[in-house]
């Protein structure tokens, strides 16, 4: 295979990656407008969870639903917990909530597992890791065109209070949210860790979503997935081309632009007010 | 029976102190200051000077996000670029430490300027996320500009000296650090009862009103950054002379958050809110590790955990005070001087 092939494999098979994590971020974003940064523990809390299950003597199916599961409570308990206390609240504080969450996660995970890296049990390659991504990506959008939830949550994200007039129950919504959006998150941390291993580096790749979904536009899932994939293309050959170091600065640089230029991504709403 | 402050001009409704008991609070606070380090133990100092120099750029943060509405989440690289340029300015120029310590701030200012741009176009969430863009690539900057900064390399940094003795001590550094704090405090203090001051709450509140009433939001904005990253700025410049040593670890994505935790624990808009919030966000992983060695004599296995332990404490005390005082520390110390004012009347 020659080079330009292998890095697009490659960049396909991170963007995927990142557009599942960055799903998870607009799903959470959509239904309560919040920033979360607890993606990247919630990723490795994913990986951890997959390594455990995987390792079991179930069948993969089931080990991989479980993982998936604990996850979804973990998101559950975090929107339960942490964030129906502080609905109305301004933006800063859901935020820095968000972020308490994540250093709580990574205490939690650290207690349990240690930091020491794993083999993960899977070894998944690249092609799977793009097909497995592209089923749940299109599931994800019937999920929010069709499904009764969906359309809640979707209701929820235009209008709070028009939503909760017509009897959609804010903290059930903020509940599947924040279910969907972690259970994504490990998907994708799963993915990873068994493309690399399990590794607290996984951490870092939360943050990575920020520039696909600026990208892309913070409330659009088709945007979601075409920023991962280009974001995930660019670093792949700003690594190959232009030498190994520059594709963590290169995403943020495309991110300035973007802002610059159309501060609501390439498939966001337009909704931003000027003074 | 006294309810409340009732003020019959505006010069005393204006008032640097305003009533006679916080003229009081503050004179007790300054000879408790002046005190501490000739009985504080070298540890204590050293505290104390991380909680001075923490307390420079929680202040400077919080004109931004508190008192002008602005989240920013690139703090850590508003310090690297203050640290750096303030070390570089005494290596390169053989500046005194006096001196390179205002430029470099001003010298921060001008780049908070340049990244305040963004904010001229953006709000809230997605200014957050543009602040968080300048992070990394100063991040990526300070590491990767290695004939300058020395890269992932320490930049060391000579001794400060005044009259030819070396300040770096904790007992002599702590009067710097206390001068840097108390004289960004009262700067503060004085800003929020001028007009620049009462522009940027406007913005904070009500842009659009604001912009209706004659402020003008964009110069404002700038200026709300430039103000900001002068303090923050400060403070890492004073890191940089206190340590001697300036490494690019010390001003990661990690601080930013620390320093707006230090602001949402301390609360929002205050300067008595961002010392607190300082010294609790400083004190509160000492403290832990003071225990933990304590404890680990008898229990060998709580060095491993230590770390974790830390951050589990940092991230459920940022989310108690969220959840049960959203207002922060400042919040419930005005209501023990309300219970107290109305004593034994309370609500």
């Amino acid at each position: 295979m020659d080079v330009f092939a292998e890095l697009t494999l490659a960049g396909l098979a991170n963007g995927m990656i990142y557009a599942l994590i960055a799903i998870g971020f607009i799903i959470i974003y959509k239904a309560t407008d919040v920033i979360n940064f607890a993606q990247g523990p919630l990723l490795l809390l994913g990986a951890y969870l997959g390594y455990t299950f995987l390792s079991l003597p179930i069948p993969t199916w089931l080990g991989l639903g479980l993982a998936l599961g604990v996850a979804a409570l973990v998101g559950v308990a975090i929107a339960r917990f942490a964030l129906r206390p502080l609905i109305g609240e301004p933006a800063i504080s859901m935020i820095m909530a968000t972020v308490a969450i994540s250093s709580i996660l990574r205490a939690l995970i650290q207690g349990i597992w240690g930091v020491r890296p794993r083999n993960f049990p899977l070894n998944v390659d690249r092609p799977v890791v793009i097909g497995v991504a592209a089923v749940s990506l299109v599931a994800l959008g019937w999920f929010f065109r069709k499904s009764r939830e969906g359309l809640a949550m979707r209701a929820v994200a235009d209008d709070q209070q028009a939503a909760m007039s017509m009897g959609v129950s804010l903290p059930r919504t903020l509940s599947i949210a924040w279910a969907l959006a972690s259970a994504a998150a490990a998907l994708g941390g799963i993915l990873l860790a068994g493309l690399v291993g399990v590794t607290q580096d996984i951490t870092a790749i939360g943050l990575r979503v920020f520039p696909v979904v600026i990208l892309g536009g913070l409330d659009s899932i088709v945007g979601a997935v075409i920023g991962g994939a280009l974001i995930g293309l660019v670093e792949a050959y700003a690594a190959g081309y232009i030498g190994m170091g520059v594709q963590t600065l290169v995403p943020y640089a495309l991110l300035l632009v973007v802002l610059m230029v159309r501060p609501y991504g390439l498939f966001g709403k337009r909704r931003m007010e000027r003074v | 029976m006294r309810s409340g402050n009732f003020f019959t001009s505006y010069a005393a409704d204006m008032a640097l102190f305003r009533t006679p008991l916080e003229r009081w609070r503050m004179g007790l606070f300054a000879v408790a200051v002046i005190v501490f380090p000739f009985v504080a133990t070298s540890y204590g100092l050293s505290l104390a000077n991380q909680i001075a120099i923490a307390t420079v750029g929680a202040i400077g943060l919080n004109i931004l996000v508190g008192y002008t509405g602005q989240i920013s989440l690139g703090q850590g690289a508003f310090m690297a670029v203050g640290a750096y340029s303030s070390g570089l300015a005494t290596i390169e120029w053989g500046l005194p430490f006096w001196l390179s310590i205002p430029l470099a701030s001003l010298f921060t200012a001008a780049v908070g300027v340049f990244f305040g741009l963004p904010s001229l176009r953006l709000k809230g969430l997605y200014l957050a996320i543009a602040t968080l863009a300048a992070q990394q690539i100063v991040e990526w900057i300070v590491t990767h500009w290695t004939g300058l900064t020395g890269g992932t390399e320490a930049l060391v940094v000579p001794a400060p000296r005044l009259f030819g003795a070396r300040m770096n001590t904790d007992f002599r550094f702590y009067w710097f650090a206390v001068l840097a704090a108390s004289g960004t405090a009262l700067f503060t203090a004085n800003l929020f009862r001028s007009r620049v001051g009462r522009a940027f709450l406007a913005i904070r509140d009500q842009d659009i009103a604001a912009e209706a009433s004659g402020v003008n939001v964009f110069r404002y904005k700038l200026t709300a950054f430039a103000v900001s990253s002068f303090f923050v700025g400060m403070s890492g410049a004073l890191i940089a002379h206190y340590r001697t040593i300036v490494t690019w670890e010390r001003f990661t994505l990690e601080v930013s958050i620390l320093y707006l935790a230090m602001v949402i624990v301390g609360g929002l808009g205050s300067i008595v809110g961002s010392f607190l919030g300082a010294s609790v966000i400083t004190l509160l992983p000492a403290l832990i590790a003071t225990s933990g060695r304590a404890l680990q004599t008898s229990f060998p296995a709580v060095a491993e955990i230590l770390p974790a332990v830390q951050e589990g404490v940092f991230g459920l005390v940022v989310l108690l005070v969220l959840i049960l005082e959203p207002k922060g520390l400042a919040k419930i110390w005005s209501n023990v001087k309300t219970y107290f004012r109305l004593w034994p009347f309370s609500y």
